[in-house]
């Protein structure tokens, strides 16, 4: 075990993958991903399903597939790769201390640190709801892994709450496997899935999908054995008579994602309360100097496509770093306008080369609009929109010389 | 016949309306591009998906499969009892097929790497 690397990738999942294949390519050799599973690839292992790549490789991919690509990539370049890894603390001075079977507990320095940790499923103990705990109640990513990877069952009557991309895969796939999925509820008035989700795993199977629904009841003892979903109102409050009963051994929850930053947070690295990830500029290098974000521990995305592709800015950004060190920024902040829920980088710094991509969610479903960058009264950017959900993300490209010329803050808003 | 739908030929998922007449398509409108119009079209005469699952080999592990080719969507539920009944043995590589011509020319390969 070497006492230090150039870069330390913490996670080997798609964005850990591919940062360290970016930052290779930049001229940086030395490179350690830590992954605490006994594999790389992260959450694509647990995906079978397709879709994958259609927008990086025009084709579409299972998870396992779109994994591989890069793992051979990896391989290819003789990436160390330390698997079972569980990384246990990090600091500014960006020293790793981690902990495998294979090696105990270690430290190494690092030049520059990428963190690729992903992000975990929010959990049903931050919804109320009435019952008592039976068995049956699963995340949908927990029951994705017991299906796709144990291969069996978690249940045969489902009602899933959340339409969140999983949820939507969980429910093609159970059905698939010979469960009955009931419904789907989804608290809010649209789908947080991508259209083609609802399509392809609910319309196919007509599978009822319950807007501005919830479950406001869970029955059973042991297990569960049944459901109550009432429609909520405007404030998202249950309406009295709008009840319906389902009967189920099984309720999946797919309520959302957030990114994992214990350790970015033990660092002290400040984090955005939108992404809930850290405050990155262009190159995705955080406030601490030379530890980077990339992927779902920065923003969760919906396209593995984009994560491989902002693996490639950190992978890039600290390759730099490694090899010219830190310069000197003048930088300007990105405030979210109206009907705007995020937009990433948070910080854009003039001195840095290159156009950017600014990435960024609407905060509600929006048609025949406009996205507009502004530095004050002038406006910098603008961009026609036909229609834009929350549930896809979406970019505007910014170009060096715009950034250059920026005289102060700038604000994207949304114009109708 | 009047249809909507979504297209998935990629994220912008533009509304289709599309018009039937004797089960042909005469009209497509909504669409941005003609990968939408080619979806559209085949949507309603004959709608097609991959299929993905697993199948369990016979070290217990689980393998992904798919079909390399789209099939006939009111296929998939009968074509799951086939993919069932599967048990392949290690190594198995991505694209190694595992049934010939599962449905309409399409094979079932793996879709993952098991040594
Ligand atoms: S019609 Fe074209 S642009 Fe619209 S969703 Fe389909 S493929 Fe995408």
């Amino acid at each position: 075990m070497k006492a230090g690397y150039d870069i330390v990738i913490i996670g080997g999942g798609p964005a850990g993958l591919a940062a360290a294949v970016a930052a290779y390519d930049s001229g940086v050799k030395d490179v350690l991903i830590l992954e605490r599973e006994a594999r790389t690839g992260g959450i694509l292992n647990q995906c079978i399903h397709n879709g994958f790549g259609l927008t990086r490789f025009k084709e579409s991919m299972t998870g396992p597939e779109y994994a591989a690509r890069f793992e051979r990539e990896v391989k290819a370049r003789g990436i160390e790769v330390l698997l079972e890894t569980t990384v246990l603390s990090l600091n500014q001075q960006r020293e790793v201390t981690a902990v495998s079977p294979e090696h105990g507990v270690f430290t190494v320095r690092a030049g520059a640190v990428i963190l690729a940790m992903g992000c975990r499923e929010r959990s049903r103990g931050a919804l109320n709801i009435a019952g008592s705990r039976p068995a049956g109640i699963y995340s949908a990513g927990t029951a994705q892994k017991y299906v796709n990877i144990k291969g069996y069952l978690p249940g045969k009557e489902v009602v899933i709450l959340g339409s969140g991309d999983i949820g939507l895969i969980m429910a093609r796939r159970m059905t698939l496997e010979g469960a009955k999925v009931h419904a789907v509820c989804e608290l809010m008035p649209y789908s947080g899935g991508l259209k083609r989700n609802i399509v392809q795993c609910l319309n196919d199977f007509n599978i009822p999908l319950y807007l501005s629904h919830t479950i406001t009841k869970i029955e059973g003892k042991e297990r569960v054995t049944g459901v109550v979903v009432s429609q909520v109102d405007e404030n998202k409050q249950p309406i009295k008579g709008t009840e319906k009963h389902f009967n189920c051994d099984t309720v999946l929850f797919s309520v959302g994602l957030i990114p994992e930053n214990e350790l970015t947070k033990s660092a002290n690295i400040p984090l955005s309360p939108r992404t809930r990830g850290a405050v990155v500029y262009q190159n995705r290098e955080t406030e601490a100097q030379g530890i980077f974000a990339c992927g779902n521990v920065l923003q969760v995305h919906d396209l593995v496509d984009f994560v491989s592709e902002e693996a490639e800015i950190a992978g890039r950004g600290a390759a730099q770093f490694v090899l010219k060190g830190a310069h000197p920024r003048e930088s300007v902040s990105v405030e979210n306008g109206r009907d705007i829920s995020y937009v990433l980088p948070q910080k854009l710094d003039k001195n840095a080369s290159g156009d950017t991509k600014l990435y960024f969610r609407v905060a509600r479903p929006l048609k025949e609009i406009k996205f507009v960058l502004r530095c004050g009264e002038h406006v910098v950017l603008e961009r026609k929109k036909r229609v834009a959900v929350p549930g896809e993300m979406e970019t505007l490209l910014l170009k060096e010389s715009q950034i250059k010329e920026l005289s102060g803050n700038v604000t994207l808003e949304v114009v109708e | 016949m009047k249809h909507t739908l979504t297209c998935v030929e990629c994220p912008m998922g533009c509304e289709i309306e599309v018009v039937t007449e004797n089960g042909a398509a005469v009209s497509v409108t909504g669409n941005s591009c003609p990968r939408g119009k080619a979806y559209a079209e085949n949507e309603v005469v004959c709608p097609k998906r991959v299929l993905t699952t697993t199948v369990r080999m016979t070290d217990g592990r689980m393998l992904p499969v798919k079909t390399n080719l789209p099939v006939k969507k009111a296929e998939l539920l009968a074509l799951m009892q086939t993919v069932n009944g599967l048990h392949p043995t290690a190594p198995v590589h991505i694209g190694d097929v595992l049934v010939k011509n599962i449905s309409d020319g399409a094979d079932l390969v793996a879709a993952d790497n098991m040594e």
